[in-house]
């Protein structure tokens, strides 16, 4: 089933276009990847799916929801983790928890449940009383993607969600991510090639607002005729051996 | 149900922050002491206690521009913002949840300066609750300023704008630290065309039963208290859009 299913999605503000008529289809439960260099198009992409901005041109349907005339209906569905860290400072990690289940309008009894759930799921035992502002960059990271996960969405955005992460903090993220294959469609934008190669079903490439190439990490290295997905993100955005 | 989630957030972050005691409660308690203490020394009828607490109270009020905007600014810089205009949370949530959490909050710092106002001789009687009750239209403009310069500035130059400036200038213009009849001209005519000095000059003739009086500045008070929500709604809602 088609998760989203984004239409000549364009962009542009007064001299420049920052995605150009994008065409893109992802299945439902996919891990799905946005690459390119910075200025790429890929955070307009993600806030244009999940309706912060409006785009100037074309469409996408989430669920068969339109990101223009059903806004309110597609929020329900989706759920987002910003770049940086989206945490209430003050609040303590449960009341930041408790905050998205309100606005979700989840009630009492449910929200406690689901609280319990996702607290056991990313392993936030240790840390549910503490207030979010004094949490370590890996913890607070750890919390928002839970603020995110906890409305139960159909659809996660993940937008550069190990930045400035040391590599112990990366890799038990990984494993959450890994963990929401097949039940929650994830769409991922990093910088980060490794990461995009060893979580994504799909990895999608652009490069000033325009989409180069689609498809498995496997097949974009052979497309691009390099050993490493890095040396092959390389050649297709500098247009090299293709 | 949303709004009021929303709601109790921000009262928490405001509550929970120590800048909060210290400007909302202490600051305010200090000046009833301190300029109290002067006039039991130096006799000045401003400082008589039945004129000097409806002033510190509206001069209370205007921090609560501080804190609101304070809160705004914080959360448009941070990504929280970002991620709450993803929910379901509509745009009057928004409004509301950053107005009325901080209502209690106005009402709650009159009514200690009150409490602090009896301690030091002030007389006890109804019209005590009538200039609390009419603390609430004067709130809503501080809040709404607080909700127009929280929409526009960062929280570096809302520290400079509302923390000095305007808590300043709102008090100067008042009446409650001099008598603008000592400047007089155009200082006080300027005054009297800004909502401060109404706002005390309302709760001085609450506060003395002297009901009559207070229609003017009442008029004066909620005029402004429209104009600023309507641009502050719009600004907000300029900003949300920007985002």
């Amino acid at each position: 089933m088609t998760a989203i299913k984004i239409i000549k999605l364009t962009k542009s503000y007064k001299n420049l276009v920052a995605v150009d008529n994008l065409n893109l289809e992802i299945k439902q439960g996919e891990i799905f990847s946005l690459l390119g260099v910075n200025g790429a198009g890929k955070t307009t992409t993600i806030k244009m799916l999940s309706c912060l901005t409006q785009p100037t041109g074309g469409d996408a349907l989430i669920f068969g929801k339109s990101i223009i005339d059903n806004p309110l209906d597609v929020k329900k569905l989706i759920s987002v983790s910003p770049q940086e860290t989206a945490v209430a400072p003050n609040l303590s990690a449960r009341e930041n928890l408790e905050l998205i289940c309100g606005v979700y309008g989840f009630q009492k009894i449910e929200r406690e449940k689901k609280i319990e759930e996702i607290v056991n799921l990313l392993n936030l035992q240790s840390i549910i009383d503490r207030k979010a502002g004094k949490l370590s960059g890996g913890w607070q990271r750890r919390l928002s993607i839970a603020m995110a996960l906890i409305s139960e969405p159909k659809i996660l955005f993940l937008d550069e969600p190990t930045l400035g992460l040391d590599v112990l903090a990366r890799t038990d993220l990984w494993d959450i991510i890994r963990s929401l294959k097949g039940k929650i469609t994830v769409i991922l934008t990093t910088h980060y090639m490794e990461e995009a190669e060893e979580l994504s079903d799909r990895i999608a490439i652009m490069r000033d607002g325009k989409l180069l190439l689609c498809d498995t990490a496997q097949n974009i290295k052979q497309t691009a005729k390099a050993d490493s997905f890095e040396k092959a993100f390389v050649n297709i955005v500098k247009g090299v051996n293709l | 149900m949303r709004m009021l989630t929303f709601a109790g957030r921000n009262i928490k972050e405001i509550v929970r922050d120590p800048l909060t005691l210290c400007f909302g409660l202490g600051f305010p308690l200090v000046l009833i002491l301190l300029l109290s203490a002067i006039q039991a020394n130096i006799p000045v009828t401003l400082f008589e206690i039945q004129h000097l607490t409806p002033g510190v109270t509206v001069f209370g009020l205007s921090f609560m521009t501080l804190f609101s905007a304070t809160l705004i600014s914080k959360d448009r810089g941070s990504s929280l913002l970002q991620r709450l205009y993803t929910t379901p949370l509509s745009s009057l949530d928004f409004i509301l949840g950053y107005t009325l959490p901080i209502i209690p909050i106005s009402v709650a710092q009159s009514v200690i300066c009150y409490l602090v106002a009896f301690a030091l001789g002030l007389q006890i009687s109804v019209n005590v609750l009538y200039s609390i009750l009419f603390v609430i239209p004067i709130c809503i403009l501080f809040i709404a300023l607080g909700l127009l310069f929280g929409s526009i500035l960062n929280d570096k130059q809302v520290g400079g704008i509302c923390g000095a400036l305007l808590t300043n200038l709102s008090a100067w213009l008042s009446g409650t630290w001099f008598d603008l009849n000592l400047v007089g001209g155009a200082f006080k005519s300027f005054a009297y065309t800004l909502p401060f000095v109404h706002a005390v000059e309302m709760e001085r003739a609450l506060l003395l039963g002297e009901f009559t009086k207070i229609l003017p500045h009442l008029w004066w008070v909620l005029g402004y208290a429209v104009i600023f929500l309507v641009l502050a709604i719009l600004l907000f809602l300029r900003q949300m859009k920007k985002q």
